[in-house]
């Protein structure tokens, strides 16, 4: 409590968490008051904005900001389902290996080691490209999170090691606490605030990535994202028609939410280290 | 012998540690393309099969299954056929050490879209656009941003105010966002710089002056794209490294002792510029990968246009070879600079020889 406190002091989250809560509102509560539709022609092709369509129409004809508000809920569905896989695994992973060491901990590093190195973005590029039908959004998500978690399980690991050594865990090894109980009930607690920090930039990447993949055709088949809207409009020759509305309005979204949330998690930085503060 | 040297039983130890990333980076290409339906053959036919006549089909397919070494061969070099017309297909395992040994001599097999061009001969066409493209922006990138995050650190007040927000700003646009709005606005809006091709149509490939400076000129754009992004990524984490230095005992100590400022910027600089050396190394390492999207925006003639035509056209074997250079480049530049910090940090060593 008194973190949120200290934490809503600083300007920076608050910005942050209202640009957030700001995207959150317009992806689920705004299609409430505003009639989605995303597949009838409303109009010509890129027809500017106007009163009735505020911004405009893409190459088919559709409402823009039916289209727009659609993928954006698609872009924070995957996010946050990437996001949630991805920072679960290295949690788990990194708070185990942390903990335990030896032989087990050494394997999870190698493991974790070996996927690291090996760039997100061309193992989910060969996976989708593969994936020829059937790229649903949630299998996407799937992909990226289980792709994504390595850098989180390294990080959590470090900070693990670094509580294991302290005296309550001694003392409740000697009571005779199991290696699940001391897990979740000595040393969670601890990084509770860390892992959601990891939880925010694995979140963050995970719109950014799909966002990528979708952008170079590889995105869902069944829906639209933020990244399927740039897709098509480039390979509709929006930006050569000047049809900044089938574009500018996606690029801005995404980089609204991935700078929001880069935000929040420098913010908590901040109160959670002293020495950045000043 | 190695536990006389250490460096040396650190470089080994590195070495192993990255073949064995190699070895698996190269099965992970083998095997993802061929966790799908069935062999990418039977996709490619099923799209170029149709334009062609079953006799020019067939031997199409014939020539694909030996290129990949997916089908038996009879003596005469003819796919051998099951009493169903099928190929007898060839175990996995033995395609996978061809598959290998091809890879190993540089081979990385048929183009689809391309036929009968090699995917080695396709990449090396692409990729001297790519290195000039990425090289000279990343390292200026990373020039500017670690010079920027320091003296934003070390100046602190309306210097910080400005850079912080703005770095902060640049970072999280993603490449692809700001290369949109870069072509938008200057290429296409106000048509000040191109925004297609690396250089002007039309124009004599060669060492003349019209020549190189469409190439300056188409320069522009991608190079700003790429640019601000990354200095604005290194000026965060120098930022904070130097923050970090700033609290340090041995800083406190010199500023106590009225060592001159100049020096202490100098130490401070020196000691939070080893971390940002990873930053550099992973930027020279995803060079490519991020230059896909970036060159695909600005229809940049590098890896990233050709991977997007081999996207489009399930050209497998061109997608596969891209990765594969990509992942390898990666490993690359994550050993060379395990090596330097190794030379340049003698923590590093002293931990690898356990304690």
């Amino acid at each position: 409590m008194k973190l949120l406190k200290n934490l809503l002091k600083t300007p920076a989250f608050s910005i942050g968490m209202g640009l957030f809560l700001t995207a959150l509102f317009i992806a689920l509560v705004v299609p409430f008051f505003y009639d989605i539709n995303i597949a009838t022609r409303v109009g010509p092709a890129y027809m500017p904005p106007n009163s009735q369509h505020w911004l405009g129409t893409n190459h088919m004809g559709y409402d823009m900001v039916s289209l727009l508000i659609d993928g954006l809920r698609s872009s924070m569905y995957v996010g946050l389902l990437a996001g949630l896989i991805a920072t679960f695994t290295g949690t788990f992973l990194g708070i185990y290996g942390g903990y335990r060491g030896g032989w087990r901990d050494d394997s999870i590093n190698l493991f974790t080691n070996l996927v690291l190195v090996i760039p997100q973005l061309v193992i989910v590029i060969l996976i989708s490209s593969m994936l020829t039908d059937g790229r649903s959004l949630t299998l996407i998500a799937l992909i990226i999170g289980f792709t994504g978690w390595t850098w989180s399980a390294r990080a959590v690991r470090a900070q693990a090691a670094s509580i294991k050594s302290r005296d309550h865990i001694g003392l409740a090894r000697v009571n005779g606490s199991g290696t699940v109980s001391i897990v979740f009930k000595q040393i969670l607690p601890y990084l509770l605030s860390y892992v959601f920090m990891v939880f925010i930039m694995q979140t963050a990447s995970g719109i950014l990535t799909e966002a990528s993949i979708s952008m170079i055709g590889l995105g869902p088949f069944d829906t639209v994202s933020l990244g399927t809207i740039l897709n098509d409009s480039m390979r509709n020759e929006a930006l050569n028609d000047g049809a900044w509305w089938a574009f500018i309005p996606a690029v801005i979204l995404v980089t609204l939410i991935a700078f929001a949330l880069y935000v929040i998690n420098t913010s908590m930085e901040g109160v959670f280290n002293p020495r950045l503060r000043k | 012998m190695l536990k006389q040297h250490p460096t040396l039983r650190y470089i080994v130890l590195r070495a192993g540690w990255y073949f064995i990333t190699f070895l698996v980076a190269i099965s992970i290409n083998f095997f993802l393309p061929r966790l799908g339906a069935g062999n990418p053959v039977d996709v490619i036919m099923g799209q170029i099969g149709q334009g062609l006549d079953t006799q020019t089909a067939r031997e199409r397919e014939d020539d694909f299954l030996i290129d990949f070494g997916l089908a038996e061969v009879d003596e005469a070099g003819n796919v051998l056929r099951d009493e169903n017309n099928q190929p007898v297909s060839t175990s996995l395992w033995s395609q996978y050490f061809s598959y290998f040994g091809m890879v190993l001599q540089g081979d990385l097999g048929t183009s689809f879209m391309n036929y009968p061009r090699g995917v080695t001969e396709l990449i090396r066409e692409a990729l001297p656009w790519t290195l000039a493209l990425q090289i000279p922006t990343i390292l200026f990138g990373w020039i500017i941003g670690n010079v920027l995050g320091a003296l934003a650190a070390y100046k602190r007040g309306v210097f910080d105010k400005v850079l912080f927000p703005l770095s902060l700003l640049t970072s999280a646009v993603p490449f692809f966002a700001f290369g949109l709005i870069l072509v938008y606005l200057f290429g296409i809006h106000w048509q000040i710089f191109p925004s297609i091709g690396a250089y002007g149509q039309g124009l004599m490939e060669g060492f003349n002056w019209p020549f190189i400076s469409s190439i300056a000129y188409h320069y522009v754009l991608p190079f700003f794209s790429i640019f601000m992004i990354l200095a604005g990524g290194q000026a965060i984490g120098m930022r904070s490294m130097c923050i970090y230095e700033l609290g340090t005992d041995y800083i406190k100590y010199a500023k106590w002792l009225g060592v001159k400022e100049s020096k202490i910027v100098y130490y401070m600089f020196r000691n939070a510029m080893l971390p940002q050396l990873t930053g550099l190394a992973l930027s020279l390492g995803m060079m490519i990968g991020g230059a896909l999207i970036t060159e695909m925006i600005f229809s940049y003639p590098g890896l990233g246009l050709r991977m997007l035509d081999a996207i489009q056209n399930n050209d497998y074997p061109l997608i596969q070879g891209i990765t594969l250079l990509v992942t390898v480049c990666v490993l690359a530049a994550n050993f060379s600079i395990d090596i330097l910090i190794g030379f340049l940090d003698p923590r590093v060593k002293a931990g690898q020889r356990g304690s």
